[in-house]
């Protein structure tokens, strides 16, 4: 059982027995009053979203999903084929059941694949992933301790927010819970 | 290792909020404040119903100054201030942290009106030591902070911008979603700050009953930009209605499933020492997100707990 206060971003609760995913959070406490948990929910078999605000004496079932470690393959027609490694069995998820998680998938990525009794329905990814920098502008030497960003891009075209010496054709390591850069890496 | 950028970016935020909290204390420096420190752990804190302290060792950390400051105010302390860390349990979001700086004043013989002007008069000499004299801009509105500041009650922000009346929400227990989903959001459009003032009694555990409307506690709180920063009361200073009201906020903690804390006796039995006053507690984060257009609470303190 989960509390409210279990509440978050991308955490997946049961209701009338669908799986939901919740896509928004928003935690709010107005003055000397009680604690209330905003939720956009998205039932992860129809897609229907709905908000709800809970408070803290409610409790929630987590979802009754299965994860089953596959790994990226492609992107074809907004189609996402990931592949069991071990039976070679491919399955599909579509654009809108993937979600953010397109931002952070490279070819080959190994990620936790959500599955409702035989259905694949979504994906965990693993905290932190490496993606190579596409797009940045060239470093104006000096600027690294003022604490200034700069706009990057990355493999999959996901744009955020860099510190201003990372260059293209660096590996970069992403936080995929906040979407935030965290280090360069070396290969 | 690379440097850790997480940090590095904070740089100019932290410089603001140490500017800041110069400013603060010159201010009551300037006139005649004793700055005091009292204990972050305690025996237990004032009892309200939805506000939640971290057990330490037996006792807890403090959820706010207030019983020791007022124990002060009762011996004859008539004007102090404090910076302070505060911790509440589970608070955890855009605009709070578990962990989380205080600014909190008491002055002997005025009430919750003076301490709205000497709120506003604290603020913007903040803002002026920063280099801010008409208008700040935060996260795409202005926030004019030229005199006079927007005063509404809670009665009046209700039927202005609410569909229900305050006592139809208090009844259906909605009156803090209403706040947040309905009255808040609308703040942001009045483009400067909101003293919103005459909570229900039942909402201002500390707080003094209005003479003239005894429906109505009288508390304050500031808004800015949409983002609460401040809560302050002429204090209830009748030790008996004191306890009452604690008995009240304990039973209603009991209903929650919730664990009562030890009644304050020391608190309780040195209030009727103490004089009329006002007293006021300050977001110090949140003042911090203003003067540096943040959208978290993050982004002006060093390190969250999640970065530890």
């Amino acid at each position: 059982m989960y509390s409210a206060s279990d509440l978050r971003k991308n955490l997946k609760i049961q209701i009338d027995g669908d799986p939901y995913v919740i896509v928004e959070f928003t935690f709010s406490k107005p003055g000397k009053g009680q604690s209330l948990y905003r939720c956009k929910l998205k039932n992860m078999i129809n897609g229907n979203q709905f908000e709800r605000t809970f408070r803290s004496v409610e409790t929630f079932e987590p979802a009754n999903l299965r994860e089953k470690k596959m790994q990226y393959l492609y992107e074809e027609d907004n189609q996402y084929c990931f592949m069991d490694t071990e039976t070679y069995d491919q399955i599909y998820l579509t654009e809108d059941q993937v979600g953010d998680a397109k931002n952070y998938m490279s070819d080959n990525l190994d990620v936790e694949i959500l599955f409702f009794g035989e259905k694949p329905l979504g994906i965990t990814l693993p905290n932190f992933v490496d993606l190579t920098v596409t797009k940045a502008e060239p470093w104006a030497k000096g600027d690294s301790v003022t604490g200034r960003t700069k706009p990057i891009e990355v493999e999959t075209a996901y744009a955020l927010q860099a510190p201003p010496f990372v260059e293209e054709g660096e590996k970069i390591r992403i936080d995929t819970r906040t979407g935030e850069y965290l280090t360069r890496v070396k290969e | 290792m690379e440097v850790n950028w997480t940090l590095t970016r904070k740089r100019d935020a932290l410089h603001v909020r140490a500017a800041m909290i110069r400013a603060m204390r010159k201010f009551f420096m300037d006139r005649d404040y004793l700055e005091v420190e009292t204990p972050s752990r305690i025996p237990g804190i004032a009892p309200e119903c939805h506000i939640d302290a971290i057990p330490s060792d037996g006792w807890y950390l403090h959820t706010s100054p207030e019983l020791c400051m007022k124990r002060l105010l009762a011996a004859g302390y008539p004007r102090i201030f404090q910076i302070t860390r505060c911790f509440r349990r589970g608070e955890r979001g855009l605009l709070h942290i578990p962990e989380f700086t205080l600014l909190e004043w008491y002055e002997s013989d005025i009430d919750y009106r003076r301490m709205m002007e000497e709120c506003e008069e604290l603020i913007v000499h903040v803002a002026r030591s920063l280099g801010h004299e008409g208008a700040i801009d935060y996260r795409g509105e202005k926030i004019d902070i030229r005199s006079p500041w927007e005063r509404v009650s809670v009665r009046d922000a209700f039927r202005r911008y609410s569909s229900v009346s305050v006592e139809k929400a208090l009844e259906s227990n909605r009156f803090d979603e209403i706040m947040v989903e309905e009255i808040e959001p609308r703040f942001k459009e009045i483009q400067r700050p909101v003293f919103l003032y005459d909570y229900p009694v039942t909402l201002g555990a500390l707080a003094r009953v209005k003479k003239t409307d005894p429906e109505v506690a009288e508390r304050f709180e500031l808004y800015m930009g949409g983002l609460e920063l401040v809560n302050a009361f002429s204090e209830l200073t009748n030790a008996a209605e004191q306890r009452a009201r604690f008995e009240e906020e304990q039973r209603n903690r009991h209903k929650s499933g919730k664990t009562p804390y030890p009644m304050p006796e020391k608190f309780l039995s040195e209030l009727s020492n103490m004089p009329e006053s006002s007293g006021i507690a300050l977001g110090v984060d949140r003042l911090a997100m203003i003067f540096t257009n943040s959208e978290s609470i993050d982004d002006v303190v060093a390190f969250t707990p999640e970065d530890l």
